[in-house]
């Protein structure tokens, strides 16, 4: 997480601009890190046959005992939140994708990464690596146990602080369907002020990244749970 | 159709869902492919990770980028071409592109300029095959809508 050395010195969120839909801004200069990072170049078309190919497919062989339950990784408990983060994952027909791998990663409850890079100055937790696996069943659906990620600081900006969430990365049926994104949680105060958030400049693209509160299926006595569906893109955004 | 859900950047801290185990051999005894991600300022990519698919065989690896920005494959030696996606803290998306793994004639290629098609080509050095990834400047790699 370094600091550019040219400070930056223009809007930390660009306006919503609803025409973009679901597609990121990829050359978003409020997030500084993309001004060297974001290709500049057109993006060029393939042929067609060549977004239409067939992805890896993951088995249970990619898993271990335990990888959907962040909780139980370790000898006790993690401090924090206990939640269910549970959902589908669907193709952009709105059909599910069975034997989907969904890979997890996030912060501890205090919004700190178990990673050299971060530093930020919050304890970790001996009791959370903050990270899963699984695969989705046959009605598309995945569901992890995990404790609720703090916010954090991250200097991108003056008192930059990334909103609470999740990483998710997903394989779809076809090469082109792979998703990497974050779950968020809802009413985070810190949606307006992040630039990665509002790197969806299409208000209602943007919520879909945001997970719903589900009471139904939370277990009394034990944890809350959130629902967040999960739909993979199978055909290209105009380059 | 259902809109799909956008993308958000794969962030600094990857390696801890990522690159848990080592991903890297397509082929165990295939021939080792490394190379450099760099930035626009020609600056090592340290927080990266390449994804390759060879769709003929279904081999599938993954490599995360170390402080020099460098990965490194072991892929099937007659392969002749391999998908690629590249994900970063700063890509807010991941990008796609492909590697070649010799010079070869095909409909992609065929549509670049000879300067923009030589960045898709791996080259051979010291008996392995080498190939760079610029995300912008003059040699940027090709990338390719998707």
């Amino acid at each position: 997480m370094t600091i550019a050395a040219d400070p930056y010195e223009g809007p930390v969120v660009l306006p919503d601009d609803p025409s973009l839909g679901p597609e990121v801004q990829v050359d978003y200069p409020g997030y500084r890190s993309t001004r060297w990072r974001a290709p500049k170049d057109p993006l060029v078309t393939l042929p067609e046959e060549l977004h239409r190919i067939d992805g890896p497919v993951f088995g249970e062989s990619a898993l271990a005992p335990l990888d959907n339950d962040l909780t139980r990784q370790h000898d006790g408990e993690p401090l924090g939140e206990r939640i269910l983060v549970h959902g589908r994952v669907l193709g952009d027909d709105g059909k599910p994708i069975r034997g989907a791998l969904v890979e997890v990663w996030q912060a501890n409850a205090a919004g700190r990464y178990r990673h050299d890079v971060d530093v930020h100055p919050a304890p970790l937790d001996p009791n959370f690596s903050g990270a899963g696996r699984c695969l989705t069943d046959d009605e598309g659906r995945y569901s992890f146990t995990t404790i609720k990620p703090g916010a954090y600081p991250w200097r991108n900006h003056d008192n930059a602080w990334r909103p609470a969430h999740i990483h998710f990365s997903l394989f779809g049926r076809l090469f082109t369907e792979r998703l990497v994104t974050q779950m968020y949680f809802p009413g985070d105060p810190l949606f307006p002020h992040d630039p990665i958030f509002n790197s969806v400049r299409d208000p209602r693209s943007r919520e879909l990244l945001v997970a719903r509160f589900d009471l139904a299926k939370t277990e009394p006595e034990w944890a809350l749970a959130y629902e967040w569906d999960v739909v993979l893109r199978s055909t290209p955004f105009e380059p | 159709m259902s809109t799909p859900t956008p993308s958000q950047t794969v962030g600094p801290y990857y390696a801890i869902g990522l690159c848990r185990r080592p991903d890297d051999e397509l082929d165990p005894d295939g021939i080792e492919l490394a190379g450099r991600l760099l930035d626009g300022q020609g600056e090592p990519i340290g927080d990266g990770v390449v994804e390759l698919w060879e769709a003929e065989r279904r081999l599938w690896g993954r490599s995360g980028t170390d402080a020099e920005g460098r990965f490194r494959f072991l892929v099937p030696r007659d392969a002749a071409v391999l998908e690629a996606f590249v994900f970063a803290r700063g890509l807010l998306r991941h990008q796609r592109t492909r590697i070649y793994l010799r010079e070869a004639e095909d409909e992609v290629l065929a549509g670049l300029e000879p300067a923009r098609r030589a960045t898709l080509v791996a080259w051979t050095e010291d008996g392995r095959l080498r190939f760079d990834i610029r995300m912008q400047g003059d040699r940027a790699t090709v990338f390719f809508a998707h």
